[in-house]
């Protein structure tokens, strides 16, 4: 290793003449190419090859077919998915849910900023945000549990305090009424995310100019007065890129937590696409139907993700991609 | 009046926001208290309820159940060499691809840099990605782990923005002086990037010790190869649908003791082994993820 440096240059510069600048560079960059090109490799094979498998959404594949042997049906399975009820049940719930998680994520975290922001003791500040964002690292599995389990009817704390301030006479199975589902769905991520969330925006505050401060105080704006119209105004661009972001995310609802708090009493409130997909692909087998309600997620979410970010150049923020 | 109210106003605020912001932090920790104390609690004395923060009938019995079956020890295991290696290696080729995308006069670097970043906006979906691991031989196969996720996007750029950030003049000499670039690499910007190379490898870390998804899509058929997340979640499934033979076969063989175990009580001390090491280097996570957080926000 440490004599061919000295060889090449020798060789090289013998032949620079003859070669065009393009094929010496190819040569001085032949490490870079061993470094990357192997991983280049293993990203088609393992992000771009899949996505030949979308043909089983235009065929009723039977994995025990050969590809020539696949009978072809066009857009059967697209049409099927859009005029079944199930679907739509299930693309109705992950929007429910994917607006409430947004629409709660962003006013809690935003909230919770700007009051964390309002406290003045360093310490005390650190203390509560390191608090607040150990949620975020632990998995959705102990979160469910965790869940699950203030929310029982035996001694879950949920309904012990309900009952002890008198709200309600009777412990409620939280987890077998439909209705409150996605609301729970919500307040679980709430709970995991809220103090992540915030950091960005506490960031933001930090670097508003504390000028405009001094400026509203002297107009004698009060402290919500401050708030309204220095510091939601200072964070305002950030809560922009971030809201058109999230909107790409949108078929996103996620899995896991609706998987794990799941049951069959709220199946009809808590089923999201991407539980469909794993039911009627892996469970029942219908390859083709489930490939095609996944395509259908993710040619949704790519048209959103390059609506937001030509909306975002519009108006004047950072691009997004 | 006018002023008696705005010099009572700042103490009325700050004394109702100090509240909130414990009752903020009271009902982040208490699940976890309260789970700790439950997990130390005789399994039929917990059913009696009233276990809030610390426990009423001690027991370490729950703890003894969850490790005795060798179940959870060995997924414990496995949760631990996947993260280890996982980690490892997907540090090593990802900081390895944000270096070649790093260097400018790189000729390939924009067509591979749009090849990665795409990834970030598609997926081919569950049933593709699940035939593919079929078809390489991955299902029930530890490295299942360990090969799909070695490649993360977002991690590349972050390690290509720090790396972008340190000295050129550092790289040029190291090529003077004739290392190539694998050298450089590996002498001169691994150690340099120790930072940004400390807050991705949390990131994957906390990723693949949290996950259970891969193990309950491509490995479930295997007991060998279950995970502490994934025995955790086939306990949480099981006891919500009052279920309890897979926790009760756990604590079988303590015989006398068994009456002391159940499913509420393993799934408490099943989930404190599970959060024990996020919470253990949790100090170390926050001061880094929160700078990790700042360095990918810069890029986008």
């Amino acid at each position: 290793m440490a004599n061919t440096p000295g060889a090449i240059p020798e060789q090289t510069t013998h032949t620079a003449v003859v070669k065009t600048p393009m094929l010496k560079r190819l040569r001085g960059q032949r490490q870079l190419m061993f470094m990357s090109l192997p991983i280049v490799a293993y990203i088609l094979v393992f992000s771009y090859y899949p996505i030949w498998g979308w043909v089983m959404a235009f065929q009723n594949y039977s994995p025990a077919k050969s590809f020539t042997q696949q009978e072809w049906v066009g857009l059967k399975h697209f049409k099927f998915l859009l005029t079944d009820d199930a679907f739509l049940n299930v693309l109705r719930n992950t929007i429910a849910m994917s607006v409430i998680n947004m629409v709660l994520g962003f006013a809690t975290a935003i909230i919770f900023a700007i009051l964390l922001n309002e406290i003045k003791h360093k310490f005390y500040k650190r203390t509560i945000q390191t608090i607040s964002y150990l949620p975020h690292f632990l998995s959705w599995i102990i979160v469910t549990g965790i869940v699950a389990s203030s929310l029982s009817v035996d001694g879950g704390i949920v309904n012990v305090v309900l009952m002890k301030l008198n709200i309600i006479q009777e412990p409620i199975m939280w987890l077998s009424v439909p209705e409150y589902f996605w609301g729970i769905v919500g307040a679980s991520h709430v709970w995991k995310e809220v103090g992540w969330n915030a950091i960005i925006y506490l960031a933001a505050i930090t670097s508003i100019d504390p000028s405009l401060y001094e400026a509203a105080e002297i107009d004698g704006a009060n402290r919500y007065k401050k708030m309204l119209y220095v510091t939601l105004p200072g964070i305002k661009s950030i809560v922009i890129i971030l809201l058109i972001m999230n909107m790409g995310w949108i078929l996103e609802a996620g899995f896991e937590v609706q998987y794990l708090l799941g049951n069959g009493v709220v199946v009809d409130w808590s089923q999201t696409i991407d539980i469909f997909v794993l039911k009627y692909g892996l469970q029942i087998g219908n390859y083709s139907l489930a490939t095609a309600a996944g395509i259908f997620k993710t040619v949704v979410s790519i048209t959103l993700i390059f609506a937001a970010n030509s909306i975002s150049k519009r108006l004047g923020e950072d691009r997004l991609i | 009046m006018g002023i008696n109210k705005s010099r009572l106003e700042p103490i009325v605020f700050h004394t109702l926001n100090g509240i909130l912001m414990i009752a903020i932090a009271i009902v982040t920790l208490y699940p976890f208290v309260n789970t700790l104390a439950v997990s130390f609690n005789a399994g039929n004395d917990t059913i009696r309820g009233g276990i809030y923060l610390w426990p009423r009938v001690w027991t370490d019995q729950n703890y003894r159940a969850v490790f005795a079956g060798g179940t959870i020890f060995s997924a414990f295991g496995i949760s631990v060499a996947r993260t280890v290696l996982g980690t490892v290696l997907s540090l090593f080729l990802t900081s390895m691809l944000a270096y070649t995308l790093s260097r400018k006069d790189y000729i390939l670097r924009k067509p591979i840099t749009i090849i990665v970043v795409l990834t970030m906006y598609f997926s081919a979906g569950l049933i593709p990605t699940y035939f593919l691991m079929k078809d390489l031989h991955l299902l029930n196969n530890f490295l299942v782990y360990i090969i799909p996720g070695l490649i993360s996007a977002f991690n590349m750029i972050v390690i290509r923005t720090y790396i972008q950030t340190l000295p050129e003049g550092l790289i040029e000499s190291a090529k003077i002086d004739g290392a190539g670039d694998f050298r450089t690499f590996i002498s001169i910007i691994l150690p340099l990037c120790q930072p940004v190379l400390a807050t991705v490898a949390l990131f994957i870390a906390v990723g693949q010790w949290n996950s259970w998804f891969d193990t309950f899509l491509y490995a479930s058929s295997k007991q060998n190869l279950s995970t502490l997340q994934y025995e955790l979640m086939k306990l949480l499934s099981s006891s919500m649908n009052s279920n309890s033979s897979a926790a009760v076969a756990n604590g079988a063989d303590l015989g006398a003791a068994r009456n002391m175990v159940t499913p509420v009580s393993i799934r408490a001390a099943i989930t404190i082994v599970a959060a024990l090491p996020i919470l253990v280097v949790y100090p170390f996570l926050q001061k880094y993820f929160v700078h990790g957080l700042q360095l990918g926000g810069v890029k986008e």
